[in-house]
Parts: C-alpha cells; structure tokens; sequence
C-alpha cells in the first residue's frame, strides 16, 4: 500500500533541513566524549574507536536494510486491515535504499538524517556497557539495532506506520507524537542498553560481598562536560530536522524547537545540580551532565508541540528525576551503568514521550501537522502516547533483549573476567590511551 | 523466571493492542491499556528480579 506522500519542500526549506542534519554529527561527538569520559582510564581508546565502528556498522546496516524496512510515508509497507482499519506494520521498499532519489526531497532527507539518528542510537548502549563490551560483539549488536529493531519501531512512528496513525484511525488526538526522536532514538537506545547491562553484568569489582556498589569514576570530567555543549548544538539539529520532516513545522517554527531544546537541557542541569547540592551537600558533575542530557533527551518528543515554559518544566523534572534513578538503579537493581544510560535516555525519553500528552499545545500541533483540530475525546492524545510507551516496554525491550540474549549465546559479549583488570585497551588494542600519560601508577593493574 | 517476565511484557502489549481494535469508547480503552500496562510492568518486575546482583559481589 502507498499512503499519500506528503508536500514537497520548498528549496529554503530543503537546505535549512540539510544544514540541521549537518549538525548531527555533533551529538555524536558529543556522547562519544561523555561516554569516554565516564568510563575509566584503561577503556579510553576502545571507547571511542567502539565508537567509530558502532556509527560506521550503524549506518552501512541502516543503508544496506534498516531504511527498506523503517520507509516513509508515500514509499511501499506492508500492511494489515483489522477490522476495517489499515495497520502499516513495516516498510517495503528496496534493500540499498535503491528507489529513493538523492534529490533533496523529503524521503532522500530522511534517508539521510536516519543515518546519523540510528548511529546516535546505537552509541547509547555504548556507555552503559563500557569498559567489559568486547569490540566486536558491539559491532554485530549494533547491526541486529540498526537492522531489525530500529526501522522496525521508526517506522511505526515515523514512517507511516500504525502508532502515527491512532489519531486517524482511532480518534486518539494526532497519533503518536514524537518530533525529535524521545522514542525511536532514546528510548530505543537506552532500552537496548538496559538490555546490555543485564546480558554483561556488572564490572568487576564493581559490588562487594555484601552487594554494596564501590564508586568507579570516569577518568575526565571535562570531556564529559565538553561533550554536553557539543550534544546541545547536535540535539537543536536533530529536533529542528525531526520537526520539519516528520512534524511538518514550517521553518520559521524552528526557534520554538531551538528555544524548547535549550530550555529543557537548562531547567535539567539546574534542577540536576541543586539536587545533588541538596543530597550530598555539593553538586555533583558528572550527576549535572546526566541532567543535561536527559533534558535533551526528554525534549525531543515535545519540542515543536508544546510551549517554552511547559518546556522548561519537563527540563525540570527530567534533571531532578535522573539523579534519584541513577543511584537507585546501581544500589537497589544493581545495574552498573557507568554512563547512567538508561536513566537519561531510556527513562528520559519515556518521560518526554508522556510530557506531549500531558502539556500539548493543540492548536501548535495542528499547525505543525497542517490538519484541523481532529474531533477527539480528551484525553486521547495522552493515551496515544500511553499506546507508545506500552509499545516500546512491551515490545521493543523483550525484542531487543531477546536478540543480544541470542547473540551472546553464539558470540561471548564480555570481555573475559581476567582481562577485565587490565583494562579494554589493552585487551583489546593492545596498547592505553595514554601511554606516556599516567595519572596513577597502578591505574592498569588495579581492580 | 526470566523467561516468564519476557513473556508477560509482549502479554500486555498484546492486550492493549486488542483494547485499541476492540474498544471505541475512551474510559474503556483507558481502562484495558491500563491493564495491559500493568502485565507489562510485571513482566519488567520479574525481569528486574531475575538479573539482581546476588550477595557475594564480582570481586
């Protein structure tokens, strides 16, 4: 089936979207360097060489097959008629992205956005796994994301798929909203990172024997800090393209994007600081840069539907909501996650998704779709966002653990136990980060 | 225990999937998703609950 394509851009519109995209890349250098500079010494280079390859495996996968399947709205899918309604449940386009013209349209910018999107979400994993996950078992990871589950769940939102469409089929508000990418990217990534800290287990040395965690600080807090005002520059690209190609918001719409994304990291880093301030007495940096990006995170969804100020709030609780599950998570579910990926992204994302049914601006909406205020119960946006969430706990987490449960079956994920002391680089790569470097003398044979 | 966790998170999703082709009115769908969340967050409690970290650390 070929749903209606939507309008076609006009050229200040498609180089504006081109010049977002291009921003890209900077959220990508950015969680690459928060993602280093949690981890520890020993684990610096494979960090970010793990990174190159997870974003070069990332987007050959999403070329080869991950666009075919995701699509876009316009392009073939597979769909199902339930009862009388069409459920577009997967693309069918080509493999190699054959079909879709290069040109500057809307589903050649996709095409290209996607590719940087599906990397930025496969390096999410890549902090919460840190320091144990073997090079090559992030790569073929890393291909099962951006190959299967990534399109899959993307598509459902951004390609057509049925979570786009609850609006028009079921009178729930517009469907699914989700301008920036608070699901497909976030939650997605940070879901699949979940899944990887339970598959690898804690570092070691990393619990005692009465369970209690040990602190293991990252090795360098100014790249981590640094790698926030880089995320912040690549997060206003991604959530200005996302607005424009899968909201469609005019471009003068931008600045409420810009103004929303900045607003939401803001209000996430003050309320990060003052809550560490207030629980340890002094604030806490590298508690602040998780504050940071999860207001980015949780911005996403919202940024071209709801208000500054409601903007601000989400920042808010998003700052305030991560320094209490980080902790949580390592001492009461013991998950060592050294870059609080799952809080940040996973929770963060799942929070901005919820705030677009909480504080949405309908008549922006309705600008931002080009459609009249649909005739709909209230309520039935919250609840289309409700549908999304259920969706990416009941079916994305139980997919994407399954899948890395098979692959550690047939190819160990771990970097082996003994090794381990020594650290990532040196297993790995055979030589540290920092040869000539060395802060402590015992930093590579220490637990 | 495991397995019964990733068995009951698809379980709710499922129930809210029929709750959106079933159910026309919003309290009722309200409802259904309801519940369909609920298996699902009991699924994800007994996931949790299977990887905690047993007492004896990973020194």
């Amino acid at each position: 089936m070929s749903p209606q394509p939507p309008q076609a851009m006009a050229e200040t519109s498609q180089v504006l979207c081109i010049l977002f995209i291009f921003l890209l890349p900077l959220a990508l250098a950015g969680l690459a360097l928060i993602n280093t500079g949690l981890s520890r010494l020993r684990s610096a280079a494979h960090s970010m060489l793990a990174t190159l390859c997870v974003a070069g495996v990332a987007a050959v996968t999403y070329f080869v097959m991950g666009f075919s399947l995701q699509g876009y709205p316009g392009l073939p899918s597979h769909t199902l008629n339930i009862f009388g309604k069409e459920w577009s449940w997967l693309g069918a386009g080509h493999f190699f992205m054959r079909g879709v013209p290069l040109d500057g349209s809307r589903a050649s910018l996709t095409a290209l956005m996607q590719l940087f999107c599906v990397a930025l979400a496969a390096l999410i994993p890549l902090g919460a796994a840190a320091e144990r996950w073997r090079l090559r078992a992030c790569c073929l990871s890393t291909a099962l994301l951006a190959g299967i589950t990534y399109p899959l769940f993307a598509h459902w939102v951004w390609g057509g798929g049925w979570l786009a469409r609850l609006g028009q089929n079921y009178g729930l508000g517009f469907g699914f909203l989700d301008a920036g990418g608070s699901s497909t990217l976030q939650a997605v990534g940070g879901l699949t990172a979940l899944s990887m800290v339970w598959l690898l287990g804690p570092r070691r040395g990393k619990y005692n024997l009465e369970g209690m965690p040990a602190a293991l600080p990252g090795h360098n807090t100014v790249l981590v800090l640094f790698g926030c005002v880089l995320a912040l520059v690549g997060w206003m690209g991604l959530n200005a393209a996302g607005s424009m190609l899968f909201a469609g918001m005019p471009p003068g719409r931008t600045v409420l994007v810009a103004v929303n994304t900045l607003l939401s990291a803001a209000g996430a880093v003050l309320a990060a600081a003052a809550t560490t301030r207030y629980r340890f007495g002094k604030p806490d940096a590298s508690l602040s840069a998780n504050g940071w990006l999860c207001g980015l995170a949780a911005s996403s969804a919202g940024c071209a539907f709801v208000p500054p100020a409601a903007a601000l709030l989400i920042g808010l609780v998003a700052g305030t909501l991560v320094t209490y599950t980080v902790a949580w998570m390592e001492a009461r579910l013991g998950l060592d996650d050294p870059a609080g990926a799952v809080s940040v992204h996973a929770l963060g994302g799942i929070w901005g998704i919820l705030a677009v049914g909480l504080f949405p601006r309908t008549a922006g909406v309705a600008v931002a779709a080009g459609a009249a205020i649909p005739p709909t119960a209230p309520g039935g946006q919250f609840l289309a966002q409700i549908v999304g969430i259920a969706t990416l706990v009941g079916f994305v987490l139980p997919l994407t653990y399954s899948l890395n449960w098979l692959l550690n079956r047939f190819s160990p994920q771990r970097i082996p136990p003994d090794e381990e002391r020594h650290g990532a680089d040196l297993y790995e790569l055979g030589a540290g980060a920092y040869p000539e470097f060395m802060t402590h003398t015992d930093e590579f044979s220490q637990w | 225990m495991k397995i019964t966790g990733l068995l009951l998170m698809p379980s709710g999703w499922f129930i809210v999937l029929a709750a959106l082709v079933l159910l026309r009115t919003i309290p009722a769908l309200s409802a259904f998703v309801a519940a369909g969340m609920g298996v699902e967050i009991l699924g994800l409690v007994l996931l949790i609950r299977s990887h905690l970290t047993p007492k004896g650390g990973n020194e």
